[in-house]
C-alpha cells in the first residue's frame, strides 16, 4: 500500500528494508548513529539530518560511526565491499570527497576492470549535495558530473521520494560502486510511496511531463525547477517535455533523444557549473546524434563558472530558478532559422 | 614570556570580546537573523587567546568550522565579522563566505573552514614559506579532537617534523565531534602520545586555563621560531553550545554544558586570578566588559544596517585574471 512520505523517509526506509533482508548490507559514516561513546542518548542523530535515525535500534552494531575520516572509512566500504559485505557509506556532502577521492575513483571505480573483470564492488556512497542552504562554497556544490566522468561508476539523482527509494534498494542490490546523491533541499518533499520493497532500474530516464514544444532535460532539484516553470508556460501555450534523467550513469540516451527528435527545441537545467558538465555532455550527446530534428541552438540554463556564494542574494541568482527556465524556454520556442 | 598588566588586560579583553560575540550570535540566530550553519566557540576562548598574545601579525593561523575565536584573537576587526556572518557586502569575505569562511590574510588568518583537517597541510605552507623566506615567523593549525584523526592531520605532522617547520598543531579537544565522543573516535591514549609519535613534542593542558594554554605555546612557539621545529599541544576544553545552532545535543548528559561554565569557565577562572595576584581591579575588568558590550551592539547594528553585496558580485572573484 502506498502512502504520503517525505524523501527522507523514503530514503531510510529503503536502508531499513534491505538491512533487514540482506545481513551482509552494513551502514556507516559519520554520527549515522550518533553519541557513540558519548554519555547521553545513543542514536542521537541518525546522521546529521536523521535521515539514518532509528537504524541503530535495530540493526545494532551493523551501523557503524566512524571517526572523522573519509579516506580510511570510505576505502574501508569500498574494500569490506570488495570481501563480501554491501556497504553503504554515507559521506556527509559530497564537497568532502575531497578528502576520500582516490578510495573512490582509483580504488573502487577501477577494481573490476583492472582485475580483468574478477571483481565486484557493490558499495553505495549516499551524499548530499546541492545548493540553496546557505551553506557556502564547501558545502553546496553539485559535483555528479565528476563522478559520472569515470568509468566504472553509477551516479543516481532521486528526485521524488518514490525514486529515492526504488533507487537506493536497486543501489544497494547493485554489483557496481553506486555514488547516491541526495539534494539537502529535497528531503522534505513528499509524495507516495509504497510500502513493500521495490526497485528502479538504472539508466532509466523519468518523462515527468509530456509536451511536443520543447524538451527540458534535467536532473535532481531541478527537475522540480523545470515542472514549475514548464507549468507557468503551459499557460503561455508553450508546452515543454520534461525529463528527469534519474542516473547520469549509466545515461539514458534513447530518452533524451527520443524527446529531442520529438520537439526540437532542448534546454538543459543543471544546478552545476557549465564547464565539463552533466548540462554540456547532454548537449553533446543531443548535437551528435539528434542534429537533422534540431530546430533551434540547444540551450544550457545552469550555475555559472564560480563556486558557490554564501549571502542571499548571491546565492539566489547562483542557481537557475524557474524565471531563468521560463525565460530560456521562450527563447527557444520562438527561435527561427 | 611574563605577562605585563597589560598584556593581562588584552587577554581579558580579547577572550571577553569571544564570549559576548558568540552569545550574541546565539541570540541572533536563534531569532532568525544569520542564516547557514554556524558553530560557536563559547567555553574554548582561553585556547585562542592563550596561542595568540605570542603570535605577531605575520604568524598565521589557520582555522576551522568553529572559527569566530580564532579570528577575533588574531585580530580580525570584529564588526566586520558580524557583517560576514550576516551576508553583508561591509564583510570580511564581502558577504561570500559566511561564519564558516572569515578569513583575513592581511591579519595572519588563513580562513576558518568547512573541510574538517583542512587547515594543517596549509600551515605546512605557511610554515615552510616562512623558512624559505627566512622570516623566523611561525604558523599554527587549530583543530578539534575529531580533526585530529583526518588523514590530513597525520600526514601533516609527519611532514612538519621530516621539514622541520615552524609549525604548531593546537588540538582543542571538547569532548565531541558533531555528536561522537572524542574517547571513541580517538584510538590511542592520548593526542599528546600520538604527536609524540610523528616526533614533536606534546602537552597536554587545560584549555579553560588560558596561563596553562599561553606557557605551552610560549614553549612550542619559541622552538618554533628558533628553528627547532614543530609541537602539538591538546587543550581540554568543553563547548558551551551545540555542533552548530539548531543541535538538540540529546548525547551529552543533561547538565554537562552547564556545569563546565559554572565550575570551569576560562572568563571566570583568569578574572579570579588576576585580581587575587595581579594587581587587577574588579572594576577595570567590569571597564573591559561594558566597552566589548558596546563593541558587539555596534557591530550587530551595523551588520543589520549594511547593505547586502550587489546582484553582480556573484560573479566577480573568481580568479585574479581570467
Ligand atoms: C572532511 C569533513 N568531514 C566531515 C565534516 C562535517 N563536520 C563538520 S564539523 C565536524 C566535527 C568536528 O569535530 P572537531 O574536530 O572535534 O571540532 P569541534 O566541532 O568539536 O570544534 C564534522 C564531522 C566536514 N566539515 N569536513
Ligand atoms: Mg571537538
Amino acid at each position: 500500500m502506498a502512502r504520503t512520505i517525505t524523501m527522507l523517509q523514503a530514503i531510510n526506509e529503503a536502508l531499513d528494508q534491505e538491512m533487514a533482508r540482506d545481513s551482509s548490507v552494513i551502514v556507516m559514516g559519520e554520527d549515522v548513529v550518533g553519541g557513540s561513546g558519548a554519555e547521553g542518548e545513543m542514536d542521537a542523530w541518525g546522521g546529521p539530518l536523521g535521515v539514518t535515525k532509528g537504524l541503530y535500534a535495530k540493526y545494532g552494531d551493523r551501523l557503524l560511526d566512524t571517526p572523522i575520516t573519509e579516506s580510511a572509512f570510505i576505502g574501508a566500504a569500498v574494500g569490506a565491499a570488495a570481501s563480501g559485505l554491501r556497504p553503504v557509506a554515507e559521506l556527509m556532502f559530497s564537497d568532502f570527497v575531497g578528502v576520500c577521492f582516490d578510495q573512490i575513483y582509483n580504488q573502487a571505480a577501477k577494481f573490476r576492470y583492472m582485475f580483468g573483470g574478477r571483481a565486484e564492488t557493490p558499495v553505495v556512497v549516499r551524499t548530499m549535495y546541492g545548493a540553496g542552504l546557505r551553506a557556502a562554497a564547501q558545502h553546496s556544490q553539485s559535483p555528479y558530473s565528476i563522478f559520472t566522468h569515470v568509468p566504472g561508476l553509477k551516479c543516481v539523482m532521486p528526485v521524488t521520494p518514490y525514486d529515492a527509494k526504488g533507487l537506493l534498494i536497486q543501489a544497494i542490490r547493485d554489483n557496481d560502486p553506486v555514488i547516491f546523491f541526495e539534494h539537502k533541499g529535497l528531503y522534505e518533499t513528499e509524495g507516495e510511496v509504497p510500502e513493500q520493497s521495490y526497485s528502479i532500474p538504472f539508466g532509466e530516464a523519468n518523462v515527468v511531463r509530456e509536451g511536443n514544444d520543447v524538451s527540458i532535460i534535467s536532473l535532481g532539484l531541478m527537475v522540480h525547477r523545470s515542472l514549475e516553470a514548464a507549468e507557468t508556460l503551459a499557460g503561455e501555450g508553450i508546452q515543454c517535455e520534461v525529463v528527469d534523467l534519474r542516473t547520469t550513469s549509466p545515461l539514458d540516451e534513447d530518452t533524451v533523444l527520443e524527446s529531442a527528435e520529438n520537439t526540437g527545441r532542448v534546454v538543459v537545467v543543471d544546478e552545476a557549473p557549465p564547464r565539463c558538465s552533466i548540462a554540456t555532455d547532454i548537449s553533446a550527446l543531443v548535437a551528435q546524434h539528434a542534429f537533422d530534428a534540431l530546430e533551434a541552438p540547444i540551450t544550457l540554463v545552469t550555475a555559472p563558472h564560480t563556486p558557490v556564494p554564501f549571502a542571499g542574494v548571491l546565492e539566489d541568482q547562483y542557481m537557475p530558478d524557474a524565471a531563468r527556465i521560463a525565460a530560456a524556454v521562450r527563447r527557444v520556442a520562438g527561435y527561427a532559422q | 614570556m611574563a605577562l605585563t598588566k597589560d598584556d593581562l588586560l588584552k587577554a581579558y579583553r580579547l577572550m571577553r570580546t569571544i564570549r559576548e560575540f558568540e552569545e550574541r550570535v546565539h541570540v541572533e540566530f536563534a531569532a532568525g537573523e544569520i542564516e547557514g550553519f554556524v558553530h560557536l566557540y563559547a567555553g574554548e576562548e582561553a585556547c585562542a587567546v592563550g596561542v595568540m598574545l605570542h603570535l605577531t601579525k605575520a604568524d598565521r593561523i589557520a582555522s576551522t568550522h568553529r572559527g569566530h575565536g580564532h579570528c577575533i584573537a588574531k585580530g580580525v576587526d570584529v564588526p566586520a565579522m558580524m557583517a560576514e556572518i550576516y551576508g553583508r557586502a561591509t564583510g570580511s569575505c564581502r558577504g561570500k563566505g559566511g561564519s564558516m569562511h572569515i578569513a583575513d590574510l592581511d591579519a595572519g588568518m588563513m580562513g576558518a573552514n568547512g573541510i574538517v583537517g583542512g587547515g594543517p597541510p596549509l600551515i605546512c605552507g605557511a610554515a615552510l614559506a616562512a623558512k624559505v623566506q627566512g622570516t623566523r615567523d611561525v604558523g599554527v593549525a587549530f583543530i578539534g579532537d575529531g580533526a585530529s584523526n583526518q588523514g590530513t592531520t597525520f600526514e601533516s605532522m609527519n611532514l612538519a617534523t621530516v621539514w622541520n617547520l615552524p609549525a604548531i598543531f593546537v588540538a582543542e579537544n571538547n569532548g565531541y565531534a558533531e555528536a561522537t565522543a572524542a574517547d571513541y573516535a580517538i584510538g590511542a591514549g592520548s593526542l599528546a602520545d600520538r604527536a609524540e609519535g610523528f616526533g614533536m613534542p606534546a602537552a597536554t593542558v587545560d584549555g579553560h586555563d588560558f596561563f596553562a594554554v599561553h606557557e605551552a605555546a610560549g614553549e612550542a612557539i619559541r622552538r618554533a621560531r628558533s628553528g627547532d621545529g614543530p609541537s602539538f599541544i591538546e587543550c581540554q576544553v568543553n563547548r558551551y553550545y551545540g555542533h552548530y545552532e539548531g543541535d538538540a545535543q540529546t548525547y551529552r548528559p543533561p547538565g554537562e554544558a552547564e556545569a563546565a561554565r559554572a565550575n570551569h569557565d576560562c572568563l571566570d577562572k583568569f578574572a579570579g586570578r588576576v585580581t587575587a595576584s595581579a594587581g587587577i581591579e574588579r572594576e577595570e575588568l567590569d571597564d573591559i566588559d561594558r566597552a566589548v558590550a558596546a563593541l558587539i551592539d555596534g557591530a550587530v547594528s551595523s551588520a543589520k544596517a549594511d547593505p547586502a553585496p550587489a546582484a553582480a558580485e556573484y560573479l566577480t572573484d573568481v580568479y585574479v585574471d581570467y
